[in-house]
């Protein structure tokens, strides 16, 4: 199964691990690009994505029950674990409502592209190429700001960069600090945490398969081949471990979210 | 597997934060897309349920205490009306036995009464039939002693007045001895 998402690695000689490269499938339609930067496999998963999402929701809350069935109750664990556990919890109870909808869309579209990575031919995590991290931390940095300036106006600008209750010879360190945190750093953290995550775990498939595949199919000694076997035996504790990265990390990004839509709703409270 | 190589493969590598454009605009029209589905339909949906649920069970619950609330009410007036049922059924009982007992009274008084008319109704009978029993026997015993006197006499006491007359003298003699020997 993971041999189906590999390069053909160089079968005399030594070992060649996987690259970065390799994430990129072939382009589907290579038109006004070079190899790797068309349209590929991975837009097709993130378009993939939004039809289940939209379709096991719609599906699942059709004719709502009082008692729900197996797929009402599932989808409704979800909307209330992104509605309660992030969305109340972080941005409080006056406020959170009207970002329902954002919050639970972005905690299941990361979460189901994350999780793209650990189904078996389709094995990739959309989020390990950096332009879809870099799209959706744009959406959220773009987002906030807005609310931060609309509930604020022009002085939410101070109010994110001036810490109050800070004595003033101070501000001079503190200011352009307050700047580049909140205003460089954190959409890049944000996107490449995630991003990070994702390629890294990627890669550790990828390797593991690729290694495994050396080991038993190029290697003539019979330790060398078990040993593969080992590799193998290993990445299964891997894959577990990358579910679980995979679940967390759109539990970050989505809870980063909420934070900094509650930071802009809220600039004045602190 | 040696690091030269690694570092070498990754070095021929696209540079992985260098972002593909198209990924991008998929990524941005595709969120924007799912979070408009989002926003005009599946939150609406979920709200609703969600808010339908609240409903149900919190209106469940009023209705279960209207009916607690009643089925108390009811049960405080039954009990009331027990009560007053209990002491009107004391009440009657305790106007019965007077009432028996009244009626005891007014019969026992009643049949003394009955008693006491009936009898002097019977001496009164006995008084007058031992009066005309006396007329009769004095006329029985007259013509009796008449005729045994005329038999005796023979022709001599014919004369029915004075006979009568011979008679009353002898039963007004005898009464009076009679008296006498009862005052004896």
């Amino acid at each position: 199964m993971f041999a189906f998402a590999l390069p053909m690695a160089s079968e005399e000689g030594g070992f060649v691990p996987p690259s970065v490269s390799d994430t990129h499938l072939p382009d589907i339609f290579p038109w006004m690009a070079e190899y790797g930067t068309g349209f590929g496999k991975q837009m097709l998963m993130i378009v993939l994505s939004i039809v289940l999402i939209t379709w096991f929701f719609t599906a699942a809350i059709k004719n709502p029950k009082l008692v729900p069935g197996k797929m009402q109750y599932i989808a409704e664990t979800g909307y209330a674990f992104v509605r309660n556990g992030i969305g109340r919890d972080i941005i409080g109870e006056k406020n959170f409502r009207p970002w329902i909808p954002l919050l639970f869309a972005t905690f299941f579209f990361v979460l189901l592209n994350n999780l793209f990575g650990a189904i078996p031919f389709l094995q990739l995590p959309s989020f390990s190429h950096a332009g879809s991290a870099y799209a959706m931390a744009i959406i959220i940095y773009g987002t906030w700001i807005a609310v931060g300036l609309k509930n604020h106006g022009i002085r939410y600008f101070k109010l994110a960069v001036v810490p109050s209750g800070v004595p003033g010879w101070i501000m001079p360190l503190m200011v352009p600090l307050e700047i580049i945190s909140n205003f460089i750093v954190r959409p890049l953290t944000h996107s490449l945490r995630l991003m990070a995550t994702m390629l890294a775990g990627h890669m550790i498939v990828m390797l593991a398969a690729s290694g495994a595949r050396h080991l038993i199919v190029v290697q003539d000694s019979l330790a060398m081949n078990g040993l593969g076997v080992l590799v193998i035996i290993g990445s299964v504790a891997m894959y577990f471990l990358e579910l679980l990265i995979m679940c967390l990390q759109a539990f970050v990004f989505a809870l980063l979210t909420a934070i900094y839509l509650q930071g802009a709703i809220e600039a004045d409270a602190h | 597997m040696n690091s030269t190589d690694f570092i070498l493969a990754a070095s021929e590598s696209v540079n992985p934060l260098l972002p593909n454009p198209w990924e991008i605009l998929v990524t941005g029209v595709g969120f924007a897309v799912l979070l408009f589905i989002v926003i005009k339909v599946i939150a609406p949906k979920f709200e609703q349920s969600y808010e339908d649920r609240v409903t149900a069970i919190e209106g469940g619950l009023e209705k279960a205490e209207a009916a607690q609330k009643e089925a108390e009410e009811t049960l405080a007036l039954y009990k009331a009306q027990l009560l007053e049922a209990r002491t009107e059924a004391n009440r009657i009982r305790e106007e019965a036995r007077s009432e028996g007992a009244q009626i005891l009274a007014d019969l026992k008084t009643k049949a003394t009464d009955e008693a006491a008319r009936i009898t002097e109704q019977s001496h009164r009978q006995i008084e007058a039939e031992r009066v005309s029993a006396l007329a009769s026997l004095r006329t029985d015993v007259g013509a009796l002693a008449t005729e045994l006197a005329s038999k005796v006499v023979d022709e001599a006491l014919q004369d029915d007045a004075r006979a009568q007359r011979v008679v009353d003298k002898f039963l007004t003699d005898l009464e009076a001895q009679q008296n006498a020997g009862a005052s004896n």
